[in-house]
């Protein structure tokens, strides 16, 4: 059995990456980024790249002109093609798309994910009623189901993803953490090749099978690493004092 | 006097019924869950992944996993659950949350709605939006009646890109309540003190206005 257990994101990374390749980055924010991955390719500086993630990456509120996860690759100019389903406080992302320097494919968030998970399930379209009569739609094939208008959107496969986990075993079988799983099993199953980040890789046997999240077929190469996790806004309430 | 947000929230929190599931948008939307009556029981879906989210954190529970989808660190409850986003917009497109509760730039009287880009100036969505409009069974729209430049944001049709066409059920301003009917917009409520007149002025379609409780 191949060995898929890597020292770190550069020996996961070493010899799959290249210029012009498509990379699936998993996260909602900065919640459930592989961060080390993102900083990994960043310093190997791989340009022309076509990312697939929820948002791409997010600039600090309270500092200006600093940002994290795939935002480091908008500032270092080495996107040139976005599908994502949210720009928010991302002022660069928002700046590039408006000055045409990045082509920005925006999808609904529902239809993200469904069209990752279709593209990892090998199904090549769905039709959704989601984005019916707006620019969604506009190119794209409708059609009607009971009365209602739905619109063809196609699956989406990538060259390489990048996914976050919190639990690991040397078979590839992940377990996410709470909020932080989100775009992450999906994009796990759509990756050509699929590297996952993982917090603790465990012994096999630790994971119990009916827990599993993301079995191992669909992970090539894990590592062990956690970079410091990022909080956007820090909510909180205060104690009863009575 | 026109409602301010904390009244606009708590009066968007009387559209829950007792064992809703319900989703909140960021701004206004957010603060509905601090006005939700102790005797409804409803649980909150955050479409990042989770169905029953509690109250933030106390300074010494932040958890950086966990977090809604305004990005804000919030707690889980006993009976809390979290999954994937494709599971996340299975629940929303599938129609299986009971209320959707968000912001608006534009609302038009039949229910189109705008609230995710200004074209040459502003993208900010889409996110979850057009999703939620599309697949929750009620929208509800919180907003303010005009733009801070006073310009009407309820109107026969909207200018802006919409993000659903046709999917609005209410909305509620700061200074009335209204119904998107198949007549177009219906007068449902006045914030107290507020004049027939003042919503008719600032809102650039009809209003149909039958009986209406003046408070």
């Amino acid at each position: 059995m191949p060995n898929k257990v890597h020292a770190d994101a550069r020996a996961a990374l070493e010899d799959i990456l290249f210029d012009g390749m498509s990379i699936m980055a998993g996260g909602f924010g900065a919640c459930g980024i592989a961060d080390l991955c993102i900083q990994e390719i960043r310093r190997r500086q791989i340009r022309d790249l076509k990312i697939i993630s929820n948002n791409c990456g997010g600039e600090y509120v309270d500092r200006p002109g600093e940002g994290f996860g795939l935002w480091t690759w908008l500032q270092d100019g080495l996107i040139s093609r976005a599908v994502c389903s949210y720009i928010g406080t991302n002022k660069t992302f928002e700046q590039q798309h408006l000055n045409k320097t990045i082509d920005l494919e925006l999808s609904p968030q529902g239809t993200l994910a469904e069209r990752i998970r279709a593209g990892g399930a090998g199904i090549g379209g769905f039709y959704t009623p989601t984005g019916a009569g707006t620019v969604i739609a506009e190119g794209k094939e409708t059609r009607e189901f009971d009365g209602r208008q739905y619109v063809l959107e196609t699956g989406i496969t990538a060259d390489l993803a990048i996914v976050k986990a919190w639990k690991g075993d040397p078979a590839g079988n992940l377990i996410y953490r709470k909020t932080a799983r989100n775009f992450n099993p999906m994009m796990a199953t759509a990756g050509k090749i699929t590297v996952a980040e993982v917090e603790h890789i465990v012994e096999p046997g630790e994971l119990n099978p009916d827990g599993i999240h993301t079995p191992g077929v669909f992970v090539q190469r894990l590592f062990q690493g956690q970079a410091e996790k990022i909080i956007e806004q820090r909510t909180t309430r205060q104690r009863d004092l009575d | 006097m026109v409602w301010d947000r904390s009244a606009i929230a708590a009066r968007a929190a009387m559209e829950i019924q007792d064992g809703y599931y319900v989703n909140l948008g960021i701004g206004i939307p957010t603060l509905v869950a601090n006005y939700v009556p102790a005797d409804i029981h409803v649980t909150f879906h955050s479409e990042n992944g989770m169905l029953g989210v509690g109250p933030f954190p106390y300074d010494d529970q932040v958890d950086p996993d966990l977090i809604n989808a305004g990005k804000q660190t919030v707690t889980e409850l006993a009976t809390s659950s979290y999954f994937s986003s494709a599971d996340s917009f299975a629940m929303i497109r599938g129609g299986h949350i009971d209320l959707a509760i968000l912001g608006a730039m534009q609302v038009a009287e039949n229910g189109d709605l705008a609230n995710w880009m200004i074209p040459g100036k502003m993208v900010k969505g889409i996110g979850g939006a057009m999703d939620l409009v599309a697949g929750v069974k009620r929208v509800v729209v919180v907003m303010n009646h005009v733009t801070r430049d006073g310009k009407p944001k309820l109107m026969r049709k909207c200018e802006l890109p919409l993000t659903g066409a046709g999917v609005v059920d209410r909305i509620i301003t700061d200074i009335c309540v209204l119904d998107v009917t198949n007549d177009g917009f219906r007068l449902i409520e006045l914030a107290p003190g507020v004049d027939v007149s003042e919503v008719t002025e600032n809102t650039d379609a009809e209003i149909l206005i039958d009986a209406i409780a003046e408070l």
